[in-house]
């Protein structure tokens, strides 16, 4: 195994060679991801299910592409599709899953803690694509990838996290990811979507945007549901859009270089405008791309070494 | 563990014998004649006499449990009277209050009376808690009076805390009439909300819905204010928050009706130990910081918290085997309890073993109005057998519960209870 862990459950407490190993690697499959081929024979033999409890577009089809560059065999399994509607276990679809030999589970459930429950179930290797609002690792692993590309290093880098702190995997990971790696974290957000003991985790907190973009060198920007719209939890779009939207006016009060960075899906015109979000500073569309990267870097590190050949891009 | 009956004539020799009532200490034999104390201190041993050697062993009281989950009627997979006063016996406890939210819930007379009828047949005493509310809906009194003809000794819709305050009030004035506690489980549900753990440093790293320690102190300080309001009788069940203790210790000040309890499980964890996710340790309240430990345990050092109760909560594999969203709340705490609190209070507090067993006999019985003058001639022998010094690591075979979600697995206990006598009844632990 190329990782000191066999799964990839979280970035909490992940040794910092192992997040430069994966980016590191995730550089080298970008190359293929550039080639008229895009595909590389390194687990040829290997099969994976993508076991998603919970609705995803961008992060299955990510994975799923990332398996077939990498000549995986895969099988997609949802919840809307599964026994899981007609009162199955979560134990259960677990061990028949195991039952089936595969190698690896790609997995987004609704629950924090629910990938560790299933590496008590099974012996597969398990990558968590997202527990409720605990982690999304590979997430987070693209977004430094994509910040390493930009600025060749994450040590000292000042990242603002903008959004709802509170209900995002997406924030903490990075949180977590970041601050392993040597980078400053600031939160910026709703007081209320702000959770009231991150601070302990090591990162600053500001309500005031302009501020941390003053600050910062990157901003990630989070989607805000709008399931939490009308739930007492934020007033309003325009009034979230005033406070705490990345529009394009006050970007340009503030005259420095910032990269823009935006996991999707967005919503134009409320936490980040259109022009911003299409213009010079994003690199919202190279982070989908190294999205593939990654967790072709990911599946090739923890499920490889069962193949001879093709290993190195 | 062996249940036998007892024989005719027994005698624990040679045992230290603690008397929680007398507030007594000495070395000495028990004789119990057909089920009765039949002399305490230097007996003149009967020929026919069952021997016990207690020596270096400690003879007590049975201890009394005002908060447990039997289960029954509805749930009788997860543990029946008879399974309950199995797991009773083997933690040392010879009474217990069963409350009732079971299915249908313990909220009419008749009810009341099943299990009366019920616990006639197991070998430990148990007291029906019968619900305040009707179905425990939270909106209708109970008829409080004819449920204590029956047997009830309380009153609680334990599970579903009173969010209505006005209700509480009502209810608080009525129970005045029996002069019976209410129990009212402290949460506010709004404040609550989805929380599944407490809300603090711990369940923002997992990502988990907290449970903030204000859900507990802010509905804890509102039935204290209707306790002093209505002149009732208040218990608070298991507090689990510093706040919640310090409350009750300005309110007790003035009002001596006020009681509560706390159970071993808050004063032995603390929230770091939910860190893998283990849903044995999902219980409500939740399990709190450190700081929340400390005060639990300063508050049964100064008096604050009158009584340990277990909060013994029975849940099927598949209840507690699944993500931590599903998983139900509550933990079994009967077996494990007196391991548990005698290590943290008397070894690592420095609480006398003495000052420890009346959490667990007089004071609990107090409150709930039983006797506890237990060495006393011709009272029926409720008596326990304990090695105070044994340490043991609690395990699987330790349980006789018919469920096993303990979270005290591969802990390592302080002082075990060897041998129960109740109702005509000893056991082998």
């Amino acid at each position: 195994m190329m990782l000191q862990h066999k799964h990839l459950l979280g970035l909490e407490g992940y040794p910092a060679e192992d997040i430069q190993t994966i980016i590191d690697t995730a550089f080298k499959f970008r190359e293929v991801l550039d080639r008229p081929i895009k595909k590389v024979p390194s687990l040829q033999g290997v099969t994976i299910v993508n076991l998603f409890f919970e609705n995803s577009t961008r992060t299955r089809i990510s994975f799923e592409l990332a398996q077939k560059r990498l000549s995986a065999d895969t099988v997609n399994f949802s919840a809307s599709s599964s026994s899981l509607k007609k009162g199955e276990s979560f134990k259960d679809t677990a061990q028949n899953i195991e039952a089936m030999k595969i190698d690896a589970v790609v997995m987004r459930h609704p629950t924090p803690g629910a990938p560790k429950l299933l590496t008590e179930f099974i012996d597969a290797v398990v990558i968590n694509a997202g527990d409720g609002t605990h982690e999304h690792p590979t997430q987070a692993i693209l977004d430094m990838m994509s910040l390493h590309e930009k600025f060749g290093k994450l040590k000292g880098l000042k990242i603002g996290i903008v959004g709802d702190i509170s209900h995002s995997r997406v924030a903490l990971s990075n949180i977590y990811g970041l601050l392993i790696m040597g980078a400053e974290v600031t939160l910026c957000g709703p007081p209320n979507l702000i959770p009231p003991f991150i601070k302990e985790l090591g990162v600053e907190v500001s309500t005031q945007i302009d501020e941390v973009i003053e600050w910062a060198d990157a901003l990630n920007v989070l989607r805000i549901q709008r399931e939490r719209m009308g739930l007492g939890l934020v007033p309003s779009t325009r009034e979230y859009r005033a406070m705490f939207g990345l529009t394009q006016e006050r970007l340009d009060t503030h005259k420095k270089e910032i990269v823009i960075m935006h996991p999707g899906p967005m919503n134009r015109g409320v936490e980040i405008d259109g022009t911003v979000a299409d213009g010079d500073q994003a690199i919202i569309l190279d982070q989908v791309l190294n999205g593939v990267a990654s967790r072709m870097a990911i599946l090739y590190l923890l499920c490889g070494g069962k193949s001879s050949e093709g290993d190195e891009s | 563990m062996k249940i036998e009956k007892i024989a005719d004539n027994l005698v624990l020799k040679n045992g230290t014998i603690i008397d929680p009532y007398l507030g007594k200490t000495y070395e000495g034999d028990v004789w119990i004649k057909n089920g009765k104390i039949a002399g305490v201190g230097n007996i003149n041993i009967p020929n026919d006499s069952t021997i016990i050697n207690c020596s270096g062993k400690t003879i007590t009281h049975g201890f009394c449990d005002i908060h447990v989950h039997f289960r029954e009627p509805g749930r009788e997979d997860k543990e029946s009277l008879q399974t309950g006063s199995r797991a009773a016996m083997a933690g040392g406890f010879t009474r217990v209050c069963v409350m009732p939210n079971t299915n249908p819930p313990l909220d009419t007379p008749e009810s009341i009376n099943f299990i009366i009828k019920k616990a006639e047949k197991c070998p430990i005493h148990i007291h029906p808690i019968g619900a305040v509310t009707k179905t425990q809906g939270g909106n209708d009194l109970t008829e409080m009076g004819l449920m204590h003809q029956e047997g009830a000794v309380a009153f609680s819709d334990d599970g579903l805390p009173i969010q209505d305050g006005a209700m509480m009030r009502i209810a608080l004035e009525y129970s005045t009439l029996m002069d019976l506690p209410i129990i009212n489980h402290a949460e506010d549900e709004c404040l609550r909300a989805e929380g599944v753990m407490h809300e603090g440093k711990i369940s923002t790293h997992l990502g988990l819905q907290g449970n903030p320690d204000l859900a507990e102190s802010a509905m804890v300080h509102r039935d204290l204010e209707l306790a002093e309001f209505t002149g009732a009788r208040l218990h608070v069940p298991h507090v689990s928050s510093e706040k919640a203790v310090h409350h009750i210790r300005k309110m007790k000040i003035n009002n001596e009706k006020v009681t509560a309890e706390v159970t071993p499980h808050h004063l032995f964890f603390n929230d770091e130990a939910l860190r893998c996710f283990n849903t044995n340790l999902k219980v409500a309240p939740p399990i709190r910081t450190e700081k929340d430990r400390k005060a639990l345990i300063e508050g049964v050092l100064d008096g604050t918290l009158d009584c340990i109760a277990t909060d013994h909560a029975p849940h099927t594999i598949e209840d507690k085997e699944t993500t931590f969203d599903l998983a139900s709340f509550g933990m079994i705490g009967l077996e494990s309890c007196f391991g548990a609190v005698k290590k943290v209070l008397v070894d690592e507090e420095g609480m006398t073993l003495e000052s420890l067993i009346k959490l667990l006999t007089v004071n609990p019985r107090n409150i709930m109005g039983f006797d506890s003058d237990l060495f006393g001639e011709g009272i029926e022998a409720e008596l326990i057998v304990v090695d105070s010094d044994q340490e043991w690591t609690f395990s699987r075979e330790h349980v006789q519960s018919r469920s096993i979600n303990s979270p005290f697995y591969n802990k390592g206990l302080s002082g075990k209870v060897i041998h129960t006598i109740s109702c005509g009844f000893i056991t082998n632990n």
